[in-house]
């Protein structure tokens, strides 16, 4: 009994956690799946009903808003946060004073929720109160800065937002990645007469293939799934312009009654999310096994 | 032994044997100062009567995580006994079949609710089709079509209050000539919503705006009279400022009220936050209709009694019922939500001026054709129509987009979700 039980221990206590993820996580995730493909309304239903839903929704102009949303924002989040993030962490790499400090208050905004982002860039951002009220009420009183506002210009400033709050992040990665390269790899570029800009830019960053393929992975999937930023910032204003898939699930499912329609959006930003996921675990995995 | 066991047994399937009598569990959204202290009157009336209240309070988002609350309760089989649902979400909770046996139509045949309640209120309450037994229970009457302005504003630049959607443009003007906001408005779906509907029922009149927004004819959505009141939607529009767009409707009333803007379009709850900073109407205030045809947008705030096995339940819900349609209940929660009793006979002489006012008007309007439901406030449809329309109105709002493209947007929305 003792043995048996020596010999299977890590299997017991683990089949609970197995259980309640293999439930909670994939069980609903094909309950989604399924009532994606029927006509609920106000409340789940059982009776099939065919891809309707998915018609509605790629034919539903808000729902392509999000998705034109959710490229433009999830490219320049990306781009902006990795240059920022790679800026900052080299930057701090150069043994410089104080580094402890600098690097909590980079890495600070990560702490914060994206309510509270949100809320803040909210109030720095509106025309009445922040930046070009700061702008006029100093003189300059032609000033303009009315994103927040501006139908075209509001996504911009989720990233902004974004950006500010994830950035930090991506340097305290990238830090670890530089500080973990050996010192005689760029000693022996030194030697060979490299600057310091060659050092980094041909050796260093090339070598940090695979803090870029986290930070892809983390920011990606940061921005499929943002919604409390949107509701904080804009709530999808002006009009519906800043509207993102997260959103509208939420949005169709509880303020539009449409269970089905919002079941079907959720397995999109499922499938989108698993694009994303899935090559990189195949990547990793099979690089587990080669080694 | 086996006795002790049959009498464990008999114990454990009988938990509420010493605790019998009406017994009521209500999810609802009121935690806020006047409606929390309102539905205490309830609270303790139902006490009186002998009845256990489990309260189930639910905040945030103006009721969005109640429902989601709801909804979470009625898939898993445990719906609460009553909780807030309005307009014709009532009868699509009804269709999935979680309402009936419509026990509390019982009272509503005793107490006379068809005599109490007007024949168009009476019918939104009625499960089947609009007609058949009462299933839910409504609370008060929020008039939407009012205009707040700030009195001493208007005075100093000799306005008066305005009686038709043009006197308005030019008091606009006005106001935005002499360097004060015209326009207070929070630029949020539900808000631009608010506004537009009333601009519909003044601008094209009590039978357009049936005909287009209960009805939802093609023909009325795309017609000239739609485009004219998408053409006063950017006239107010431009009367904003810049600041408008995600604003809260009590931060845009707060301008009106420290007189930073002229007016606000904003239901009977903005009222409450004039009293709240210790302002009265006629002195401090104006609170005027909208220019219409004795127009009246109606917002009924009602509670659904859900299916229930349990007697203790039904007696419970039977008697939440008679209470909350109670000449008591109703002068007391309207006095503190700012509307007016859905109840016709309850006296008036203990509200203010605004709510007189509305309850003169409300009759006026039910007597000439002018009483119609608000679409903004799930009203005149259920949620999914309702945020087709919204959509499209708050998109037009906040773009260039022109009036007439509006129209047809309008229709092509409605019918992409009928």
């Amino acid at each position: 009994m003792f043995k048996w039980l020596e010999k299977n221990l890590p299997k017991v206590v683990l089949t609970p956690a197995v259980g309640l993820i293999g439930w909670f996580v994939y069980g609903f995730i094909l309950w989604t799946l399924y009532i994606s493909f029927t006509n609920s309304k106000i409340l789940p239903k059982y009776e099939l009903w065919g891809v309707g839903q998915y018609t509605k929704l790629w034919a539903s102009r808000k729902w392509l808003i999000a998705v034109d949303n959710l490229l433009i924002f999830t490219s320049l989040f990306l781009i902006i946060c990795i240059v920022i993030g790679i800026i900052l962490a080299i930057f701090l790499d150069q043994k410089i004073r104080a580094e402890g400090v600098l690097r909590t208050i980079y890495l600070y905004p990560m702490a914060l929720s994206f309510i509270v982002t949100g809320t803040a860039w909210k109030w720095i951002l509106n025309p009445t109160l922040g930046i070009q009220k700061l702008f006029i009420d100093m003189g300059f009183e032609n000033f303009t800065f009315d994103w927040l506002v501006n139908r075209e210009m509001a996504i911009y400033t989720i990233v902004i937002a974004g950006v500010w709050q994830s950035a930090g992040f991506v340097m305290a990665l990238f830090l670890a990645g530089l500080r973990s390269i050996e010192d005689e790899i760029v000693k022996a570029a030194k030697i060979d007469g490299a600057n310091l800009f060659t050092v980094y830019w041909k050796i260093l960053i090339p070598m940090m293939r695979p803090v870029f393929f986290t930070s892809f992975v983390v920011l990606v999937h940061i921005s499929i799934k943002s919604y409390d930023l949107i509701v904080a910032l804009t709530q999808g204003g002006p009009g519906i312009s800043t509207t993102m898939p997260a959103l509208y699930m939420t949005q169709t499912a509880f303020h539009k009654s449409q269970v089905a329609l919002s079941a079907a959006s959720a397995m999109m930003m499922f499938m989108a999310v698993a694009a994303v996921i899935i090559p990189y675990l195949y990547s990793e995995l099979r690089r587990e096994h080669v080694s | 032994m086996k006795k002790i066991l049959i009498a464990l047994i008999v114990f454990a399937l009988a938990p509420n044997f010493s605790l019998a009598g009406p017994k009521i569990e209500v999810l609802h959204w009121w935690t806020s100062g006047g409606e929390a202290a309102a539905l205490k009157v309830l609270k303790d009336d139902f006490a009186a009567n002998g009845g256990e209240w489990m309260d189930m309070p639910v905040t945030g988002g103006g009721g969005d995580a109640a429902n989601v609350a709801l909804k979470a309760r009625i898939v898993a089989g445990d719906p609460p006994s009553a909780s807030q649902i309005k307009g014709p979400t009532i009868q699509e909770y009804d269709q999935e079949g979680v309402v009936a046996p419509y026990n509390i139509d019982a009272i509503a045949q005793s107490e006379g609710w068809d005599n109490l309640l007007d024949p168009m209120i009476a019918a939104v309450h009625k499960c089947q089709n609009n007609s058949g037994p009462y299933c839910a229970a409504p609370v008060n009457i929020h008039r939407i079509d009012w205009l707040w302005a700030n009195k001493s504003v208007f005075d100093s630049n000799g306005i008066s209050v305005p009686t038709t959607w043009d006197e308005l443009n030019a008091a606009a003007e006005t106001l935005k000539a002499a360097g004060i906001i015209p326009f207070a408005h929070g630029g949020q779906a539900w808000q631009d919503a608010t506004v537009f509907e009333a601009v519909a029922m003044g601008v094209g009149g009590n039978n357009y705006y049936k005909n287009c927004y209960v009805k939802l004819d093609e023909n009325c959505l795309r017609s000239e009279t739609t485009v004219k009141v998408f053409d006063q939607m950017r006239k107010l529009q431009s009367y904003t400022d810049e600041g408008s767009p995600g604003r809260d409707w009590n931060v845009a009333t707060g301008m009106v009220i420290e007189g930073k803007a002229g007016f606000q379009i904003m239901g009977d709850w903005a009222k409450g936050e004039f009293t709240a900073a210790g302002k009265t109407p006629g002195v401090d205030y104006y609170c005027a209709s909208t220019p219409s045809n004795n127009g009246y947008l109606y917002n009924v705030d009602s509670f659904i009694f859900y299916k229930t096995d349990d007697p203790d339940k039904q007696a419970g819900q039977k008697l939440l019922a008679k209470l909350m349609m109670g000449k008591n209940f109703q002068k007391v929660f309207n006095l503190y939500k700012g509307s007016i009793p859905a109840r016709l006979d309850v006296p008036m002489d203990e509200f203010d001026q605004c709510a007189k006012t509305s309850n003169a008007d409300i009759k006026t309007a039910g007597a000439s054709g002018g009483l119609v439901p608000s679409f903004a406030h799930g009203m005149a449809q259920g949620n999914t129509m309702k945020a087709a329309l919204q959509d499209v109105i708050t998109e037009h709002f906040n773009s260039d987009m022109s009036s007439k493209d509006a129209a047809n947007a309008l229709a092509d929305s409605v019918l992409a979700n009928m």
